[in-house]
């Protein structure tokens, strides 16, 4: 197939009759190239509904990838414009949060009409901007930009009834990428939005031209000046916004180095965070698949947007039986593609987006060569003019190849074979991200059944790379964290109403674990008055609880109370793997009560003890396949446990903690009473199916995130330890969990409960020591996958700082209070969305 | 300069007719065929695909060549075949032809297509054009005559001159998934067809699935067809996008594994230029440019032509043409 050039002279009819060749078939550039004429000589910044020239007084140039020409110049925001800008949009934050949802529908509503109505202006703008083929911002890009504000003004319309105990989060800083220049705006600035918040909107360098354009159009609808703000400029700017200190939320879309460092610029800074990073997709095809539509999936998965998208699917995994004829089949499938002209509308393949991504993809695709892959490209040519790459295949590569790891961001797909089903999954999962898979089968069975195990935000079986607002995406493992699309793209740019971000009210409170019953002002009296209740009632209902009833804090009754007697020397140890174990470091620390008298003694948890803590974790993963059936009865069976030695759990937390008996004893009846609620939960936190617009079905599946650490709150010493390692374990999750460090007594007594109630070994592993120096292990173990942190605030910094390394999901306290005691703060969906990530499978039906 | 068709009957000629294998039931076990992905391609690839200006005029002209044009009507009648068979000598007025300087390329359409009856009466209207007849045949268009009627058809059609038959299978062979009987009744049709073209039609509008189209135009090449078609033109469903990449595919793996080369036929609610141009977009995509021209390719309709007509009278004069400008058939 030749390129799409335009040739010197035309051929005539006759000629073309007897080559029926295919002819140019430009889409005018003119409606565009007036727009940019009328916008000379630069674009300006959008801030505060106002066009601003920037601070710094300097502009760039944007350039049309397909003819190295440049387009217009664009602004470069400074510091300046970047405060002016937060700014702006903390001031339209109070009255656009509190408007009625039907008027923010409205909006939302207004602007994916305005998208429609001027959507070629746009599809055009765009391909000239990023040099992906008008085909594709034409059919995809641009619709599915309206789609998504169309879908989140429903949204926006049902939020206030729907989500009544949620808050918008305030001012949030959005960073997008060059790949889909206004689609990963929709996907940002449409939830956000919908919820409630205002925004600042930074696009790519590479592709600024459209943002500015939308910016236009938000301003014709009357959207109030400083809902959304747009700021043109380099990548410092983004981490300049993503730091500022008065936005509460950074949303992100690009390479998972960038994630890293906003991972880290906002550690402890308490800002929610939502990275959408890269991948390297497994595109699996079984011997049993229409091997004539994997190969237009392929077509699809790395050939789409010219390879430069994050859930592209790059590997290509086949079954050894079909190898050869699917490798034949791909070949004459490549030599039908057409690269060239992105305005041309027959062309498949368009721009590189810039000469640095091009050398990128051409020293990877050395080094695939030089490490011995054989490499093939279609026999016809590139334009030689712009940023233009052929369609590549690798065959022969080995998983330990450069081009099997690491992501390409180009038309470059690689392939490898297999044998079997597990050795498929293995092979998919062979991988530190976890953005996207392909299936391709027609065994339901197989199809669904591999689903299941690909560790992948996103799975689609017998298709590729197609969206939807209404589905979710976003990554498991270094693909990030987060979802856009759905309601669980909603719940990113929203925060539980109770939360109280006011760093004087957190600090007021800092010390909330020595005094954790008069923490958090009203909520502290209602819990404790609640909590007064609680105990003689369940008392009751047990019918063993007539001492406590009868119990004096200040008037110990030594026969009543074995307290008093001197005590048997107990040696709690680590629990780990299901066995209690010495600790590694062969020291043990004191656990004191508040008048300093010696209550007992626990193991002095190291790195080591953490190291094999996860090891077992890791090993009981196969918990997440136990039935949510099996999981319910097990967490109803700890309750039951507890409950039988629920004086004993009361003598000890009143000993540590100094509180009143009643006090203590009205922990563990709550702490019972919670494993109930996660028992409850266990088989009832279920996922969804989507209705997108196709003729498909998108299993919302609500998977456990998979082995997480838990460091528990000081306070509380077993309602603390409670409330995070019952939702994780209902969940499906393996944990390790590092009790209360002043009082951990609670979390060891724990040992003999779990022993006795058919936990399978290492599904919860207990490690006591120092906080800080066991979370930050945890938090730089790359074989874990989450970490919830609820100690300090710099604690909280710290754990966010290491997650950064396999970009695992945190989810902290940040020091500030939180009333265990309370349902409301303590226990629900909160908890269950922490545990869970959601992978959603779509299944195209119809024979 | 040989015309068009002569050229084109030549080539026919010189190449080998398909002439079937033994029933190898493993190639229509191991059919797989995914629905969805089969319509999002079939819904993608015109968007990928379009030819404008000279190329489109080109491939206009090229579609008319494809056409077998057709009547199967029951009020037919030997005027109405006649008016047809003129048509089909002329199918663009002159003026176009000259404007697009066709001249010498003297297009024709590739066949008339008429019920036996009507066989003799476009054989004499077609004499000297060297325009093959074509007939429907064995109790077209639901099949469900007796077996021996149909062979009797056949041969009678032959006969009386025609040079293709349309036959159209039994479905319920495919419906039950009897192949073997299937098969036995293409061959023996292929058979009565001697030195006729055979074109097979599926009617795939009745068959179900498109994995049963599939499986059914296997059996259909293995058992010597000529042509697979999708439809009479009288299902309600009749030739659509996604049926005519199924059956593609399958007759790219036919030549694939055997080295023979079968025609596909859409029929059947192809009315406009531009679905014209979307099939020919996908023979040349799925298999290449070969397959678009009349030995292996062929459109199934009667109001087609007019709607071509009409396109390449606006390419030569850049007004819209009405189509009363068109001379009927």
């Amino acid at each position: 197939m030749t390129t799409p050039t335009i040739p010197t002279t035309t051929p005539t009819v006759a000629e073309i009759f007897e080559t029926m060749s295919y002819g140019p078939a430009p889409e005018s550039a003119q409606p565009a190239a007036d727009w940019l004429d009328a916008h000379r000589p630069h674009l300006r910044l959008f801030i505060g509904g106002a066009w601003r020239e920037p601070s710094s007084g300097e502009y760039f140039e944007s350039v049309n990838p397909a003819t190295n020409r440049p387009l217009i110049q664009v602004a470069k925001a400074g510091e300046a414009d970047v405060d002016a800008a937060v700014a702006a949009a903390r001031a339209a934050f109070p009255a656009w949060s509190a408007l009625p949802g039907h008027a923010r529908a409205r909006y939302l509503y207004a602007i994916a009409r305005q998208v429609q109505k001027h959507a070629r202006l746009l599809a055009v703008l765009e391909t000239m901007d990023n040099g992906k083929p008008i085909r594709e911002t034409r059919d995809i890009d641009v619709p599915l930009l309206a789609r998504h504000f169309s879908y989140y003004a429903g949204w926006a319309q049902l939020m206030a009834r729907e989500l009544p105990e949620m808050r918008p989060v305030g001012v949030v800083g959005q960073i997008i990428p060059w790949n889909f220049p206004l689609l990963m705006l929709a996907w940002k600035i449409a939830p956000a939005l919908a919820a409630g918040n205002t925004v600042v909107l930074k696009p790519a360098g590479y592709t600024s031209i459209t943002a500015v354009a939308f910016a236009e159009l938000i301003e014709k609808i009357g959207l109030p000046p400083g809902v959304v703000n747009i700021l043109t400029g380099d990548g410092r700017m983004g981490e300049r916004i993503a730091r500022h200190p008065d936005v509460d939320k950074v949303a992100f879309t690009g390479s998972t180095k960038v994630g890293r460092i906003l991972r880290r610029a906002t550690a402890g800074s308490g800002k929610k965070l939502s990275l959408e990073l890269g991948g390297k997709s497994p595109f699996v095809v079984f011997d049993d698949a229409d091997l004539d539509s994997a190969v237009e999936g392929v077509v699809d998965a790395i050939w789409f947007n010219q390879g430069q998208v994050c859930c592209a699917g790059s590997r290509l995994l086949v079954q050894e039986s079909v190898a050869d004829k699917l490798i034949a089949k791909l070949r004459a499938r490549m030599e039908k593609l057409r690269v060239g002209d992105p305005l041309d509308k027959a062309v498949d393949i368009g721009a590189i987006v810039g000469p640095a991504q091009l050398e990128t993809i051409e020293r990877l695709v050395r080094t695939g060569v030089a490490e011995g892959a054989r490499m093939w490209q279609p026999s016809w040519a590139c334009p030689t003019e712009g940023c233009f790459y052929p369609p590549t295949l690798f065959t022969e590569v080995a998983p330990a190849a450069t081009i099997a790891q690491t992501e390409i961001f180009g038309p470059v797909l690689v392939t490898l074979t297999f044998r079997t089903p597990a050795e498929a999954v293995a092979l998919a999962n062979n991988t530190a991200y976890g953005l996207a898979a392909s299936v391709w089968s027609e065994s339901v069975n197989q199809a669904l059944d591999v689903a299941r195990q690909l560790k992948a935000g996103t799975v689609w079986i017998n298709s590729t790379n197609v969206f939807d607002a209404s589905s979710g995406f976003g990554g498991y493992r270094e693909s990030g964290f987060g979802r856009e699309g759905g309601i669980e793209g909603l719940y990113e740019y929203l925060t539980p109403k109770w939360e109280m971000h006011e760093a004087h009210e957190a600090a007021e409170t800092a010390d909330a674990g020595e005094t954790a019953a008069q923490a958090n002002g009203a909520n502290g009296r209602g819990r404790r008055q609640r909590a007064t209740q609680a105990a003689p009632t369940a008392a009751n209902g047990h019918g063993n609880g007539a001492h406590v009833e009868h119990a004096e804090p200040d008037g110990y009754d030594p026969v009543e109370n074995p307290l008093l007697w001197p005590p048997i020397d107990r040696t709690p140890k680590q629990f780990i793997g299901g066995k209690q174990v010495r600790p590694d470091s062969g020291y043990s620390r004191g656990v004191y009560g508040p008048d300093g008298a010696l209550v007992g003694e626990v193991g002095e948890g190291n790195r080591k003890d953490i190291r094999n803590a996860v090891e077992a974790a890791r090993a009981a993963a196969g918990w997440a396949d136990a039935t949510a059936y099996n999981r319910a009865q097990i967490l109803y069976y700890i309750a039951e446990n507890l409950s039988t030695r629920a004086d004993e759990f009361t003598g000890h937390i009143a000993a540590m903690t100094g509180r009143p008996s009643v006090d203590a004893r009205a922990e563990v009846e709550r702490s019972i009473e919670r494993l109930f609620t996660y028992a409850a939960w266990a088989d009832k936190y279920d996922g969804a199916i989507h209705s997108p617009p196709l003729r498909s079905m998108t299993l919302a599946v609500h998977e456990p995130v998979g082995a997480l650490g838990l460091i528990c709150p000081d306070e509380y010493p077993l309602l603390g330890f409670v409330s995070l390692v019952a939702p994780a374990i209902a969940m499906g999750n393996t944990v390790v969990a590092v009790p209360s460090e002043r009082h951990p007594l609670a979390a060891t007594d724990f040992y003999a409960v779990l022993e006795t109630s058919d936990v399978p070994a290492g599904v919860v592993n207990i490690v006591t020591g120092p906080h800080d120096i066991l979370a930050d292990v945890l938090a730089r173990h790359d074989d874990m996958d989450g970490v919830w942190y609820f100690g300090s605030a710099e604690g909280a910094r710290m754990v966010e700082d290491a997650s950064a390394g396999n970009m695992k999901r945190t989810w902290c306290g940040y020091g500030r209070p939180r009333a265990w005691m309370d349902a409301e703060q303590g226990e629900g969906r909160e908890f269950l969305r922490a545990a869970t990530q959601v992978k959603n499978i779509w299944v195209p039906v119809g024979e | 300069m040989a015309t068009l068709i002569e050229r084109e009957t030549a080539t026919r000629e010189t190449r080998e007719r398909n002439p079937g294998m033994p029933l190898d039931l493993s190639h229509v076990e191991d059919v797989r065929v995914n629905r969805s992905a089969v319509e999002r391609r079939a819904a993608t690839l015109p968007a990928r695909r379009t030819v404008k200006k000279t190329w489109q005029a080109a491939w206009l002209l090229r579609a008319i060549t494809d056409i077998d044009l057709t009547t199967l009507a029951g009020d037919d009648t030997p005027g109405t075949v006649r008016r047809l068979c003129a048509k089909a000598r002329r199918p663009l007025r002159d003026e176009i032809v000259e404007r697009l300087g066709a001249s010498a390329l003297d297009p024709r359409v590739a066949a008339v297509c008429v019920y036996h009856n009507l066989v003799h009466v476009a054989v004499a209207a077609l004499a000297g054009s060297d325009i093959p007849v074509a007939a429907v045949s064995t109790g077209f268009p639901a099949g469900q005559n007796p077996f021996p009627q149909k062979i009797e058809e056949i041969r009678a059609s032959v006969a009386a001159g025609a040079r293709e038959i349309d036959i159209v299978i039994s479905r319920a062979h495919a419906l039950t998934g009897n192949w073997q009987a299937l098969y036995d009744e293409v061959r023996a049709f292929r058979e009565a067809c001697g030195p006729a073209h055979m074109k097979t039609i599926l009617a795939t509008g009745e068959l179900g699935t498109l994995r049963t189209v599939a499986r059914a135009s296997w059996v259909c090449m293995m058992a010597g067809a000529d042509f697979i078609k999708t439809s009479t033109g009288k299902e309600s469903v009749n030739a659509t996008l996604p049926v005519s990449l199924v059956m593609v595919r399958a007759i790219r793996e036919y030549h694939e594994t055997t080295g023979y080369r079968v025609g596909f036929k859409p029929a059947g609610g192809i009315r406009t230029a531009k679905q014209a141009l979307d099939w020919l977009a996908l023979m040349k995509e799925e298999l290449g440019e070969e397959w678009m021209r009349s030995p292996l390719f062929r459109f199934g309709a009667s109001g087609l032509l007019t709607d071509i007509e009409r396109q390449l009278e606006y390419f030569v004069t850049g007004r819209y043409s009405a189509a009363y400008h068109q001379p009927m058939a």
